[in-house]
């Protein structure tokens, strides 16, 4: 019997998420697709997610949704779980979904396992391919009978068309408890930002912690701009407030494969790594000669980045010349 | 108000990368540099400014983990937490996310918390599953990627990071708060903050203290299973010089060579 598998499809300003479709588009070639989508914009998007996989959708068009986070999904998706039992949900791994899976795995007591960059069914048990660190590969499962959560990297699987495929549409008439009411939006920031094509970009540039100051950050946009490439960031100092989200490269950004990639006072945390390990060429510039970057850098440099940046930037323009 | 804030030890990010034994399957701890998490300072350090604006308010470091983890947890005393507990027990080796959810929570129960912060997710296994865990075992709401934090009234109100910029989120207290790494400048401790770490309480709890069952935690607990670990392709060792003066030439050089230019 095909395997029924659940994906809650996120939405962003009232349109399903990238994310959410290529996972839904995975579930699809795994077995039986079914998808939910909860929010104001929910009933109109429904339709269309039959051409990304979808054999059923369910549907709750509730604003509630998309004022309070996490606990109303929580326990729309808890109560589906309890009158259906699909052998998996699968999501995309995204600030709002993990929120959701953390507290669906305490309220229901089922396994999670988290950034599976492959997952198939194999003998009637499922097999999650998760890398590990920098050099292992981990091949996981779910032992018990039941529903597992998995979560899936970002970019993992290419987004999939279904033409012509309709999905069967189910509409939830459920009310939204008060309790689960108690984590409210107040109101959104949009923070513009020119928005570097990262995911598309041939050569990126990147910095982190190692610039010492965010005002030393424009060496890094300077060699990116000398070298036709896109400017990047680690975590760590796009938490710090240097620089947008949309720069962040890594497990919790973008993950990235472009044919050169330079980083630059980037030590190497696994966060870091496992968003741009497929770059197929690596020069590293960091002032540790033990920082773990030096592993995946097919040319390293010890030395300073701030010194050494412009000094590169000037070359690179000589020779381009 | 009592705050806890949930602390774990880890490798150290900067030199070690972190490796798994293919036997146990678990996280090489043996000739590795054990450090108190770099994104747990940065939580640390948001407790304490948030305990110190309000005054009249108690810390708590709480971790549970070998008991190497007491280092870490003298570091958090160093830094200006008020006392620690440490969960300690044989029985807790390979605890999944659920399994830590539950152990922490059970803890956090008995002490009775108005918040409990936690760091966004650990920089050695990266789930970020444990603070919603912790919040769903309590049955209390979660504030989480909080680059702010500010207690108003009866209520917590954080800046929380997204994709697109920040959103201003509310819930009332008892709450859980994820703190985003480097949001917060870290403390140093200081000398006087290391010799009074000291003589701060801390307390070891097993698991018959908190009257949790074996069977639900550790590896029998754990409701996923590693099937086996294998080896990611190495990238071939690539060179690496010290700059002396011509490394911009020499990375040039390099990009020439590969027709990078």
């Amino acid at each position: 019997m095909a395997h029924t598998i659940w994906v809650l499809i996120e939405l962003e300003n009232g349109k399903p998420a990238r994310s959410s479709l290529e996972v839904l588009g995975k579930a699809a070639k795994l077995g039986r697709a079914e998808a939910i989508v909860l929010g104001a914009a929910a009933a109109e998007v429904a339709p269309e997610l039959g051409q990304y996989g979808a054999e059923k959708v369910y549907v709750h068009a509730d604003e509630t949704y998309d004022t309070y986070l996490t606990l109303p999904a929580v326990e729309t998706v808890s109560n589906l779980l309890k009158q259906h039992q699909p052998d998996l949900l699968l999501l995309a791994t995204t600030y709002n979904l993990r929120d959701i899976a953390a507290r669906l795995m305490v309220r229901n007591n089922i396994g999670l396992i988290t950034d599976a960059t492959d997952l198939n069914f194999e003998n009637d048990g499922l097999k999650v391919t998760v890398p590990w660190g920098g050099e292992n590969l981990v091949t996981a499962t779910h032992p018990y009978q039941g529903t597992g959560i998995v979560l899936v990297r970002p970019k993992a699987f290419a987004l999939e068309r279904y033409e012509g495929r309709t999905a069967e549409v189910e509409t939830l008439t459920t009310t939204i408890s008060t309790e689960a009411q108690a984590i409210k939006v107040i109101d959104t920031v949009e923070v513009a930002s020119e928005g570097p094509a990262l995911e598309d970009a041939a050569v990126i540039v990147s910095g982190g912690r190692g610039l010492g100051k965010a005002e030393n950050y424009h060496l890094v946009e300077e060699l990116a701009a000398a070298l036709g490439g896109a400017p990047g960031a680690t975590r760590a100092i796009v938490d710090a407030g240097w620089l947008p989200y949309s720069y962040q490269i890594g497990q919790t950004g973008k993950t990235v494969k472009p044919t050169l990639y330079i980083a630059a006072g980037i030590s190497g945390a696994i966060q870091h790594l496992s968003g741009m390990k497929g770059s197929k060429f690596i020069v590293a510039i960091n002032k540790d000669e033990n920082a773990p970057i030096f592993s995946v850098a097919d040319f390293g440099v010890v030395g300073d980045a701030l010194t050494i940046l412009p000094q590169l930037t000037e070359e690179v323009k000589k020779r381009k010349a | 108000m009592k705050i806890i804030v949930c602390i774990k030890q880890v490798p150290d990010p900067n030199t070690t990368v972190s490796k798994l034994d293919p036997n146990t399957k678990r996280l090489v701890r043996t000739g590795v540099s054990l450090i108190l998490d770099p994104g747990d300072e940065s939580t640390i350090s948001a407790a304490i400014k948030l305990r110190d604006t309000i005054g009249n308010s108690e810390l708590i470091a709480l971790s549970m983990g070998p008991a190497s983890a007491q280092e870490g947890m003298r570091r958090a005393l160093a830094m200006g937490c008020d006392r620690a507990i440490l969960v300690t027990d044989d029985a807790l080796a390979g605890s999944d996310a659920l399994a830590t959810a539950r152990v922490l929570s059970s803890v956090i129960q008995k002490e009775g918390a108005d918040l409990v912060f936690c760091s966004t997710e650990s920089t050695d296994g990266y789930t970020g599953m444990v603070p919603g865990g912790i919040a769903e075992f309590l049955g209390i709401p979660q504030l989480t990627f909080a680059r702010e934090i500010k207690v108003e009234g009866t209520k917590a109100v954080i800046k929380r990071v997204i994709p697109s910029g920040y959103q201003t989120v509310e819930c009332q207290l008892p709450a859980v708060v994820t703190i985003a790494s480097g949001s917060f400048e870290a403390i140093y401790p200081t000398m006087k903050g290391i010799m009074s770490a000291k003589r701060k309480p801390f307390s070891q709890l097993k698991l018959a203290d908190l009257g949790l069952d074996a069977a639900q935690v550790g590896e029998q607990g754990a409701r996923e299973k590693i099937l086996s670990i294998g080896q990611v392709e190495a990238r071939a060792a690539g060179q690496i010089i010290k700059d002396d003066g011509t490394a911009a030439q020499q990375i040039a050089d390099f990009l020439q060579r590969y027709q990078l230019l």
